[in-house]
């Protein structure tokens, strides 16, 4: 009897869909994410929070920029780099950006076989994921490293308006911050799978929980955000 | 008539249903995922081609603009399976974002009114 109080929600014979179905899901007085744990739902909560976060950031870059008398700086000029003997703008970002998006596809691969129970394949393509975004951490250090060489500061810099510095070192390095965190998070999850968690059902250090494949889909839903975001500062920073 | 053929159809579905943890696995060919991930290096290289190619005015922002919106409409639609999610989660996490819209029209008019404030007051100064 009370087995039976706990088993699963009894799914309805028929959901409905389109519009219909996000007043029933919402109205229904019950949980309103139908097919969707509470893992993956808290996640995109937190990244709905986190877009805010770097709204803020891009808006104040953008307040920043737009109020200025004094010119600012040529993002293609400051961040190009001097290769056989010419100046070729923008070039480290670019390849920073391949990088992101690369390990973007690594991530989403890595999602796919998780699911399909591929314990090996998964840890590898987590783990190719992890070296990506630890390269793409590097040559952002080595950007700072440059700027910092070459005079920037948060409260000036030799080429132009003072703002520069301060929004550039604000919303890199949150985001860089994002990054490291997301490569930890794959590291973590990438030997849990290793070692084959999800399958014999081991318990969670910190939670004594067993855990499913999907982490690795939640995991990928952060990672694909760091992606996100650096595609809206890639192109309101250094492009625009 | 044609609703309890349904019915009897998806009977014996739904008590499976019952055994089987209430979300649905995001499963689909890795060969769209390589599609997307082409399309995205594709996108990149129009953006970067935009600076390399050193256009100006409208037409650099606005080539800007929707490659920006292609790669984060690709990313988040694919990637993040946003596109074979129920309305009920794709509208709660996409529709409060355009809220920050509103944040960028008044911060727009605020800027203008400080820059002028710089420029009547301080002259070019900053």
């Amino acid at each position: 009897m009370s087995a039976e109080t706990h088993s699963p929600v009894r799914q309805p014979l028929h959901r409905p869909t389109g519009l219909a179905g996000l007043a029933a899901d919402w109205a229904s007085d019950q949980r309103a994410f139908k097919n969707v744990s509470w893992g993956k739902a808290m996640m995109w909560i937190f990244l709905l929070s986190d877009t805010f976060i770097f709204g803020c950031f891009l808006i104040a870059y953008m307040s920043a920029r737009m109020s200025t008398a004094v010119p600012w700086p040529n993002p293609s000029e400051v961040f190009a780099l001097h290769i056989g003997g010419t100046d070729v703008p923008l070039i480290l970002i670019a390849i920073m950006t391949f990088i992101l998006i690369s390990s973007s596809g690594t991530m989403a691969m890595a999602v796919n076989f998780g699911y399909r129970r591929d314990r090996k394949k998964t840890a590898l393509l987590m783990l190719l994921t992890a070296l990506f975004g630890a390269t793409f951490v590097g040559m952002q250090a080595f950007e700072w490293t440059k700027l910092i060489t070459e005079g920037v500061r948060p409260w000036g810099n030799p080429w132009g308006a003072a703002q520069f510095g301060s929004t550039f070192f604000m919303i890199t390095g949150f985001h860089g911050t994002h990054v490291t965190i997301g490569v930890i998070f794959l590291l973590i999850i990438a030997r849990k799978v290793w070692r084959g968690d999800f399958d014999t059902g081991r318990r969670g250090f910190f939670t004594s929980r067993k855990g499913q494949y999907e982490i690795v889909e939640i995991t990928g839903l952060y990672w694909h955000f760091v992606d996100l975001v650096w595609v809206f500062i890639f192109a309101f920073f250094y492009l625009w | 008539m044609a609703e309890t053929t349904a019915h009897t159809g998806t009977v014996p579905q739904a008590q499976a249903q019952v055994q089987a943890p209430a979300h649905e696995h995001q499963q689909h060919p890795i060969g769209l995922y390589l599609v997307v991930w082409l399309l995205l290096f594709v996108l990149s290289t129009f953006s970067y081609l935009v600076d390399y190619l050193g256009l100006q005015g409208y037409l650099r922002w606005s080539l800007i603009l929707i490659f920006m919106v292609l790669k984060a409409g690709l990313i988040v639609a694919i990637f993040m399976h946003m596109a074979w999610e129920r309305l009920a989660l794709i509208y709660a996490i996409l529709l409060p974002p355009l809220l920050v819209l509103v944040l960028v029209a008044l911060m727009v008019s605020e800027s203008h009114y400080v820059l002028f404030t710089r420029l009547a007051f301080f002259g070019a100064a900053p």
